[in-house]
């Protein structure tokens, strides 16, 4: 695997929302408005970059029965500078996001990325994946958003695109508008998948598995 | 003849019946409430019943010839959601807020899922729930008939509420004082569909006579309904006014009455709870699926915080009509009796 695959990985392919289904939780909460999507993505980047290089550096140290824990801590001393640093520089940012900001800790993309590649791969390269997850989060986060903020509130970034006169559907700021354009942008990127004929075969084994170490089932669904 | 023996895998028609003509019964029982809200609210309601019909059945045409599936336009059924679903909108409702409807009904819900048959809840039903949180300035701004205005004439809470959301505010004695007769007719505020109670009977009883539906549905939904509602105000009665037995089920019987009639309970019962794809296909089933559906009424309109609750109860227990039908499997004749965990 180059470089350059392990960023764009996380783009579309092994997009962490929209393909291995991961921190579904702040991308439906966070996702009513545009600037919100882009806030929690960046932060969460940032976490993930800076979690995975450390992680990796430290993979050889790490005793494995110990390592959720050693995990844990790593990611919350990112979280927690990412989090003074929002508090200090936008604040109506820290306000928005609420407490899923402090939740990036324990968000699954962070965890999972540590588990299933940090701990595997060389520095360098995980913090090149965390670049593209993150990225990846973003984009997802941005588009939900976006698309939800324009049908919903009738704006993008604030800035108001539908004129006042027509009534706001409101439904889709709604969670279960939230749910709806998660589907719907699901739906859209197996399509995307499926159109390109770069259709991954997504049978989960215990190969990939992060529980392989721990888990006493034998054979997977595959 | 080879064909003698023809072995398919049920059901088995025994006469010609097809979707068409049972769906074509349904729109010759929606016809007297479409002709009723005519008449009550003005020509604007066949211009808003027309626009969602067309938009329903356009939707149908363009997402299966998108999809390059056969064409079911012909079976009718988009035609009867749209019929319901513009049955469940207010009068005012803008044409391009009721074409979103008909989208999320058809498209969503309905195609979606993969088309007739196949959509696990009723598609008219989410439909108008969806408007309902998107966009519930609009689908909550009745326009009260003239005739109506003159019975309530000295309070203003009564322009923009329907009969249930007035005792919802101001206590169930208000609706126990409504007259039967406007109740009958329809002339109060509501959505289009719900207030004219004679077309909905008239519309039940020629679904009932032509076979299209069973009257279990309905009537243990509006008799479970109706006996959850009366155990409730005859207590009610009894212990917060101090009432005699007597009394409390005189003045619970007159509230009842308004109860069943008021709202879109009837609509609900008749045209909505007995959609074929997502109610139960045993008597039994149908029995607990009428039951589930007036305790979850009873418990909306009695206790939570809105004034009406047959569109939710609905809701809810189309999701369970999967589980229902699993529970109520019939045994088949010299079987033995179906076991869970077996098989």
């Amino acid at each position: 695997m180059n470089k350059l695959n392990i960023v764009t990985n996380g783009l579309v392919k092994e997009n962490p929302v929209l393909r291995l289904v991961l921190g579904t939780c702040p991308t439906l909460a966070v996702t009513t408005v545009a600037f919100n999507g882009l806030g929690m993505g960046i932060a969460a980047t940032f976490v993930l970059i800076c979690s995975n290089l450390v992680i990796s550096m430290l993979r050889n140290v790490i005793p494995g029965k110990v390592r959720l824990p050693a995990y844990i801590t790593v990611i919350a001393t990112f979280v927690s500078v990412v989090q003074m640093l929002v508090k200090a520089f936008v604040p109506q940012l820290d306000k928005a996001l609420g407490v899923f900001l402090p939740l990036i800790v324990v968000n699954c993309i962070i965890l999972g990325r540590a588990e299933m590649f940090a701990s595997k791969n060389k520095p360098l390269d995980s913090a090149l994946d965390g670049l593209g997850m993150g990225l990846g989060f973003t984009l997802a986060l941005v588009c939900m958003a976006s698309i939800r903020e324009i049908l919903g509130a009738g704006s993008w970034f604030g800035i108001t695109i539908i004129p006042e006169s027509i009534d706001r559907f409101t439904f889709m700021t709604s969670p279960a508008g939230g749910f709806f354009t998660f589907g719907v942008l699901m739906a859209l990127v197996i399509w995307l998948e499926e159109k390109t004929g770069k259709k991954v075969d997504r049978s989960i084994g215990c190969e990939g598995c992060p529980s392989k170490g721990s888990c006493g089932m034998k054979g997977g669904d595959e | 003849m080879e064909n003698r023996l023809i072995v398919t895998a049920s059901p088995h028609m025994v006469d010609h019946s097809s979707t068409r003509k049972l769906m074509g019964n349904v729109v010759v029982a929606l016809l007297p409430s479409v002709v009723a809200s005519a008449w009550i609210f003005g020509l604007r309601a066949l211009l808003l019943i027309g626009v969602t019909v067309a938009a329903c059945v356009g939707f149908e045409y363009l997402y299966t010839r998108l999809m390059k599936k056969v064409n079911p336009v012909g079976d009718l059924s988009a035609v009867v959601t749209g019929l319901i679903l513009a049955l469940n909108f207010p009068v005012g409702l803008p044409l391009w807020i009721a074409i979103v409807g008909a989208f999320i009904s058809i498209v969503v819900v309905k195609q979606l899922f993969g088309g007739i048959g196949y959509n696990f809840v009723n598609p008219a039903l989410v439909g108008r729930m969806v408007l309902f949180t998107g966009f519930g300035a609009r689908m909550t701004t009745w326009v009260y008939p003239a005739a109506a205005q003159s019975v309530f004439e000295n309070l203003d809470a009564v322009a923009s509420a329907t009969p249930l959301q007035l005792a919802d505010a101001q206590g169930n004695s208000l609706l126990s004082q409504y007259p039967v007769m406007d109740l009958l007719l329809g002339v109060h505020g509501g959505v289009m569909g719900e207030t004219c109670a004679i077309a909905i009977l008239l519309g039940f009883v020629w679904l009932v006579a032509t076979g299209t539906i069973q009257v279990t549905i309905p009537v243990c939904y509006l008799g479970s309904y109706a006996v959850f509602s009366l155990v409730h105000s005859v207590v009610d009665g009894m212990n917060a006014q101090q009432m005699d037995f007597a009394a409390a089920l005189t003045a619970g019987g007159a509230l009842l009455v308004r109860q069943l009639l008021a709202g879109g309970l009837l609509f609900g019962a008749v045209f909505m709870a007995t959609d074929y794809v997502t109610s139960p296909f045993t008597m039994k089933g149908k029995m607990v699926f009428g039951f589930g559906l007036g305790l979850l009424t009873f418990a909306i309109r009695d206790f939570a915080n809105m004034a009406e609750g047959v569109s939710y109860a609905i809701l809810f227990m189309n999701l369970l009509v999967p589980y229902i039908n699993d529970l109520t499997r019939q045994v088949p004749l010299g079987a033995k009796k179906y076991k869970k965990g077996a098989a």
